[in-house]
């Protein structure tokens, strides 16, 4: 695994730099990471390590043509691990051609698309399936191969999606931390009998009427979000095995701007052959501008998640609370912190992060993430991860 | 009663009749330049531009940031405006949308390229800093007379130029100022100085206007914005270049589909 990734991370790494130098034609940028994680308590698993670091590389091409009504995007990204295999791996984010016609656009190829407005927990969020190796807040995303066809219309903006072939959600391997060991990733279960070949399609329609941004959408298909099925392995080891259902979902995203606040709510309802749910996450999002006659922004968010399948819910949150907080310095070097708070009110289990981040002069960016995971539950999906508070370092150089 | 003090309370009663009328004057003069302004510049269209955003701290040390502006004029509303961020690099392809309307508030959303998302900002967000600047985001919005009380000061020659000098009070309760004062000049319309009055109505910043180009013999607009921030001694030097007027810019161009397309 590592030898196969080693040329394509080369690659992202050199390549997109060196054509950043030349970009008349077409446009280069991107990043390259350099990350390190250091963890205080000993393993609960004696596969894991105490310190991981890693090296990733994320370019970006573009190109554009007939006075920008075409355009080709494409960019890759790699990641090597020093001690997981799983967290070593390449993916396309986007391969895509847009046209842009005069009330319409289609985007063809592989990309990602976000739906939602809470902060949280991205419910309705369903076109791409969760990078979870990359981070464990999830917000990194698989590209996706898609037919999109959007329409822009003036009561609102319809998307149409074609989803041709279906990604299995990435989990940290053997020696990954934070990360589960005995989640069997190389055979994966389907409901369908076309497993990943399986064509999904989804519509949405968004709106903004004054201070209001509302969506509803519709997704059938492969679900995102795998269940974990206990298994013997061939060895007669105990493993989990993802299991992915067929699933119709409904979403609905709702936003007002009421004076400093904006008001969120996510609501999605699942249909499968198991168990149809309803779940939801909403809150406030608060925000002072200018605080202490300085240049500082600070902002407050409350969110509640609740999922109708309770303490049974394969989701981590089915009735939690959150706090948050995010003070922007609004200096030259954009520094910013930023302070999460989650509370499990049916397992008593809390999870907390706390981020601090700054520029370096034109082109570094360097954050450090703390994270702190409190579980007493063996229930609690949470339980496992109890072992794994870590401070995260990670240093990006932009070109 | 002597003659002297008689003659004294006749003014003073001759001036508390005429103060209002002379307040109401003021505040008419003055929302008549507003208006004058505001349509000697009407029908520019659509503009263009690139931007150098120079922001200088109390040390005297400089960072710049560069983006691109393209706004279109709309009938019986606020312009329409799409801001792409190029620098600093971590930034490049955030974009701004921002739906500016006379009376109702502000519709603003920014594109974040990394997460693919399209976050809605608080339309009170008027008094917070843009990107670190001494500019505010209402610095920035389009001038539309309706957001306004106004009240004319006098005349006074700047940069060689007889202008008039007028009051204007922020009608928005989430505006950051008390009150602004405006040089525009009487030859052209054009916007030669701000003084920006923080809520306790102290000297918050200074905005001058230079370098004043004429396009399609009508529209003039000022190729350099120097916002000095008399409290923090910061400040914030704004250069527009290979600026274009009346291109025939498209509504398309300003829609949440077009904001993701942002590079």
């Amino acid at each position: 695994m590592k030898k196969s990734i080693f040329h394509p991370t080369m690659f992202c790494l050199l390549v997109g730099h060196f054509f950043s130098a030349q970009a008349n034609e077409f446009e280069v940028r991107g990043n390259i990471e350099v990350q390190g994680r250091f963890f205080y308590e000993e393993p609960l698993y004696n596969s894991q390590h105490n310190s991981q670091f890693s090296l990733a590389a994320a370019p970006e091409f573009f190109w554009s043509w007939n006075d920008g009504t075409d355009s080709l995007e494409f960019v890759p990204s790699a990641r090597v691990d020093q001690h997981d295999s799983e967290r070593t791996h390449m993916d396309i984010r986007e391969l895509s051609w847009i046209h842009v016609g005069d009330d319409w656009e289609t985007r063809v190829g592989i990309r990602r698309d976000f739906w939602g407005v809470t902060e949280f927990q991205h419910l309705v969020d369903i076109i791409n399936q969760s990078d979870s190796v990359e981070d464990v807040d999830n917000e990194d995303k698989l590209g996706q191969p898609m037919i999109n066809i959007s329409l822009v219309k003036e009561w609102g903006i319809v998307d149409f999606y074609v989803l041709p072939y279906f990604r299995e959600r990435t989990f940290a391997g053997v020696e990954g931390r934070p990360g589960i060991p005995f989640i069997n990733t190389d055979s994966p279960l389907y409901e369908s009998s076309e497993g990943q070949q399986h064509v999904d399609w989804a519509v949405r329609w968004s709106h903004s009427i004054d201070d209001l941004d509302f969506a509803f959408s519709w997704f059938d298909g492969t679900s995102r979000a795998p269940d974990l099925q206990p298994n013997l392995s061939p060895q007669g080891e105990f493993e989990l095995v993802p299991y992915y259902k067929q699933i119709s979902q409904l979403g609905i995203e709702l936003q007002a701007n009421l004076e400093s606040s904006l008001i969120k709510l996510e609501m999605i309802h699942n249909n499968n052959h198991q168990q149809d749910y309803w779940a939801l996450q909403g809150g406030i999002e608060y925000s002072q501008y200018g605080i202490f006659d300085s240049n500082a922004d600070l902002g407050w968010i409350v969110e509640y998640a609740w999922d109708e399948r309770g303490e049974d819910s394969s989701s981590n949150f089915q009735n939690d609370l959150f706090l948050g907080t995010r003070l922007a310095i609004n200096d030259v070097d954009s520094s910013e912190l930023l302070f999460g708070f989650g509370y499990d009110l049916d397992f008593n289990s809390t999870s907390v992060l706390f981020e601090a981040s700054r520029r370096f002069g034109e082109n570094i960016k360097v954050a450090i993430d703390a994270r702190f995971f409190e579980s007493n539950e063996q229930q609690d999906p949470l339980y496992l991860f109890r072992r794994d508070d870590h401070i995260q370092i990670t240093a990006q150089y932009y070109y | 009663m002597n003659l002297l003090l008689k003659g004294f309370v006749l003014v003073l009663f001759g001036s508390i009749l005429t103060l209002p009328a002379l307040a109401e004057d003021a505040k008419n003069k003055g929302l008549e330049i507003a208006k004058a302004t505001k349509a000697k510049d009407a029908g520019w269209g659509d503009s263009q531009t690139e931007l150098e955003m120079t922001l200088r701290n109390q040390h005297g040390q400089t960072s710049i940031r560069k983006m691109r502006l393209k706004s279109m004029e709309q009938q019986n509303d606020g312009d329409k405006s799409l801001t792409i961020f190029d620098s600093p690099r971590d930034v490049k392809g955030t974009a701004f949308l921002s739906f500016s309307h006379p009376q109702a508030n502000d519709d603003q959303w920014l594109y974040l390229p990394a997460l693919k998302r399209v976050k809605r900002i608080s339309s009170r967000n008027k008094s917070g800093s843009f990107m670190g600047s001494e500019f505010s985001f209402e610095d920035l919005t389009s001038f539309e007379v309706e957001k306004y009380d106004y009240n004319y000061l006098r005349d006074e020659t700047i940069d060689g130029e007889l202008s008039w000098v007028v009051e204007q009070f922020p009608l928005d309760k989430n505006s950051g100022y008390k009150r602004r004062i405006v040089w525009i000049d009487q030859s052209e319309h054009r916007i030669r100085k701000t003084d920006f009055y923080d809520r306790k109505n102290t000297l918050l910043k200074t905005l001058t206007f230079s370098n004043y180009q004429q396009y399609i013999n009508k529209h003039w607009r000022a190729k350099k914005m120097e916002m000095a921030n008399h409290q923090s001694g910061k400040s914030t030097i704004l250069i527009y270049t290979d600026f274009k007027i009346n291109k025939g810019l498209d509504e398309k161009e300003f829609n949440k589909n077009a904001l993701k397309r942002a590079r």
